[in-house]
């Protein structure tokens, strides 16, 4: 009530007064500006935003890296992108990975999460044990799970060797090997998505689960009722990082399968390196990367502002 | 402002001053040339005998120094493109020839060394197998000088082959070939290791069947512009579809990189391989086995690739490696005599000592090992050696060549479809 009646009495006065307040805040902020923008802007604009617009300048060549590029193709490079069918595999393959981390990783690592939150014993050790797996790097994941799948020695081998079958290939067999792939992707970083639920899950007030309880909810109902909605930026912020993750998949994909057989298992950044970096053919391979630069800015902005613009 | 100018100049004129200096001491204290040299050897016994042969050199030119730098292969091949633009650059490193050394020539950061070659007479040209030295040339200049080259061919393994019944004196044609892997096939013994993961062994076939299909003149004129759509290339890309069918190699191959090939012929798995000159020595064996062992190197026999009916190839004609080093436009003026002393002088040492096989020539006798010897034997009457396709044709067309070459076998791709991918990317780089 205050500030209604004592605002027309001022607002003649904020309106002259305001530009010179506001001219001396910026006044004061100067030195800091001058101090502190140029250092971060440069290192920003140094290893940030030149490298982009230099991989944009030699998408437009035909450049192998050596001296100067020269042969200007116009979007040849680009043309030659979308007839390539390991990139459409490639991009399939991410849209897959993203699938199944919302279908399939997601939720298990949510119903984990629930489990390991509870009072039970042992629920700091199993948070520990399902987490592992995120701790361990790509590329030590990905030669682990190869000599696993491996059809005549690895740990599946065995399994279908003592029940006395004959062991598949998984890795070798192009129907095969990307579902193989999938399962070392939600096995590699669920408990990633697990330790977002138990910190989201710890947030929640008791108090609002207690009143659920008073009103005689069952377990399923105050889950789907209060949990989950209350978890909702949580789950948000998880499926924006699995998207993420899908398009920046590599260290894993090199040591299990190197994008193979006949790149059945290519994701965009597996493709930019062995069509771009190891063909030498760094125009085509800087196209590939303008490509995926505006998928995942496309990716990342809109999703923001569909789905996380209240978080 | 002038303030902080003046004082600039004046720090810099000191900077400056001082720089002269030390580069005036550094030269004068020396009065040497180092000799800078950029390699991939992780072998610890291979480097050493480098070391002996380097020492040696410092012994005998006592103004001259060479300091190793090392890169691991996968580092070497990305950072190589901007090291050599740079003030950092080696004076000599490795190459593989090449498309990669023919890009390496157009960017003037490297010098050829026909001079050096030809200088008294074309001492050095003729100490040097002729074919090595052609093979590193590009429009009549060498640029890169020879130090060793390989030979593809196929070994089996005796016990398996007997087996099956099989004589390896009897196959000379691809008829012959694909018999013997029916018989092996017969007999419930996996014919072949292949690596269709890492790719380029499977393009040992297509290479072989190529150059048995057409011959030197055929295959060369392709790559001077006929292109590799020819009749020729259409028949040798068929007949590996055709071998693929047969399905030869042991289970999961499309996925086994090259430990995971020389795995299963070492452990008997399976009765051949087309692999490197070194496939038998009882070092790679033991590399390769499960058992840390393998086969016995007598255990391992070899054959030259098998001609096919109505090709214009012969049998010797060979494909394999070959290696030489190249020396940067900016390096000291002793480079080019050290590669000289290293690759010629000390070819003997080199083959006895690192199991290598000398692009020098004379150098054969020193090859010790009995399965080495009998590669080398074979070498020395080339009539044509065709370096690896995925080094001689550029790393865009050659990975394009690996990828097809397994497509094929896989039957994933015709062959006319996989040639016109060839071609495809060959006309990007004509």
């Amino acid at each position: 009530m205050t500030e209604t009646v004592a605002a027309p009495g001022l607002s003649a006065g904020t309106a002259l007064a305001r530009p010179k307040v506001r001219r001396a805040r910026i006044r004061g902020k100067w030195p800091v500006l001058v101090l502190f923008l140029p250092p971060a802007l440069l290192l920003f604009t140094v290893f940030v935003i030149l490298p982009m617009g230099e991989a944009a300048w030699y998408s437009f060549y035909n450049w192998n890296g050596y001296g100067l590029p020269t042969q200007w193709i116009g979007w040849k490079n680009y043309e030659l992108i979308f007839r390539q069918g390991a990139f459409r595999n490639a991009l399939v393959n991410n849209g897959l990975i993203i699938l199944v981390s919302i279908c399939i990783q997601v939720p298990l690592a949510l119903w984990l999460a629930t489990m390991v939150t509870k009072h039970i014993k042992g629920a700091t050790f199993f948070r520990l044990i399902f987490f592992l797996p995120y701790v361990l790097a790509d590329v030590a994941a990905g030669m682990i799970w190869r000599f696993v799948y491996d059809g005549e020695f690895g740990l599946v081998a065995n399994i279908y060797h003592m029940m006395g079958l004959n062991a598949p290939f998984w890795l070798a067999d192009k129907n095969a090997a990307f579902s193989a792939v999938l399962g070392v992707i939600v096995w590699k970083y669920f408990g990633f998505h697990m330790m977002l639920f138990i910190a989201g899950l710890q947030a929640i007030d008791k108090s609002v689960l207690e009143a659920a309880d008073i009103d005689g909810a069952t377990g399923w109902q105050k889950f789907r009722q209060v949990t989950l909605p209350l978890l909702g930026s949580t789950v948000r912020l998880s499926v924006f990082f699995a998207v993420i993750g899908s398009l920046q998949l590599f260290d894993m994909i090199m040591p299990l399968t190197g994008g193979g057989p006949s790149n059945s298992t290519q994701t965009l950044v597996t493709f930019l390196y062995s069509f771009g970096v190891m063909r030498m053919q760094v125009g085509f391979g800087s196209a590939v990367g303008v490509v995926l630069f505006v998928i995942c800015v496309t990716l990342a902005f809109s999703y923001k502002r569909i789905f996380m613009k209240n978080d | 402002m002038n303030l902080v100018f003046g004082r600039l100049s004046r720090r810099s004129l000191v900077l400056a001053l001082s720089a002269v200096a030390l580069a005036s001491t550094v030269s004068d204290a020396a009065a040497q040339s180092t000799i800078k040299w950029l390699h991939l050897e992780s072998n610890p016994d291979r480097l050493a005998t480098w070391q002996e042969i380097a020492a040696n050199y410092e012994a005998e030119h006592p103004d001259v120094k060479i300091e190793f730098q090392f890169l691991e292969n996968e580092a070497f091949k990305a950072k190589l493109p901007t090291l050599l633009q740079s003030n950092d650059a080696p004076s000599m490193f490795y190459t593989w020839g090449g498309g990669v050394l023919k890009a390496q020539t157009e960017t003037g950061a490297i010098r050829d060394i026909t001079a050096a070659m030809d200088a008294d007479n074309g001492a050095w040209r003729n100490a040097v197998s002729p074919a090595a030295v052609d093979g590193l040339s590009i429009d009549g200049k060498v640029w890169a000088a020879p130090v060793q080259s390989g030979l593809v061919s196929f070994f089996y393994n005796k016990a398996l082959f007997e087996q099956a019944g099989v004589d390896a004196n009897g196959i000379k044609t691809w008829t012959d070939f694909t018999a013997a892997v029916q018989k092996l096939k017969d007999a419930g013994i996996t014919p072949i290791a292949g690596g269709g993961g890492d790719k380029w062994p499977i393009h040992f076939f297509w290479s072989y069947l190529a150059m048995r299909e057409l011959g030197k003149d055929g295959f060369d004129a392709a790559k001077a512009g006929e292109g590799f759509q020819g009749e020729g290339f259409v028949k040798a890309s068929q007949m590996l579809a055709d071998l693929g069918a047969m399905e030869p190699f042991q289970e999961g191959y499309l996925g086994a990189t090259w430990p995971d090939t020389q795995a299963v012929f070492a452990d008997g798995r399976a009765a051949m391989v087309l692999s490197f000159e070194n496939t038998a020595t009882p070092q790679n064996q033991a590399n390769a086995a499960t058992d840390g062992k393998g086969l016995a190197e007598d255990a391992i026999g070899r054959f030259a690739f098998p001609l096919v009916d109505g090709g214009a190839g012969v049998v010797t004609d060979d494909f394999g490696g070959l290696n030489g080093w190249v020396v940067t436009t900016n390096a000291p003026p002793e480079t080019e005599d050290f590669i000289h002393y290293m690759t010629v002088e000390n070819a003997g040492l080199l083959a006895e000592k690192n199991n290598i096989l000398p692009t020098a020539l004379g150098s054969d006798a020193s090859v010790k090992d009995p399965s080495l010897a009998d590669s080398a034997a074979q070498m020395a009457k080339a009539t044509w050696h065709q370096n690896y396709l995925d080094q001689d044709l550029g790393p865009n067309v050659g990975r394009v060549v690996n990828d097809m070459s397994v497509e094929l076998v896989s039957g994933q791709v015709t062959p006319e479809d996989a040639l016109q991918q060839v071609q495809d990317a060959f006309s990007m780089e004509m």
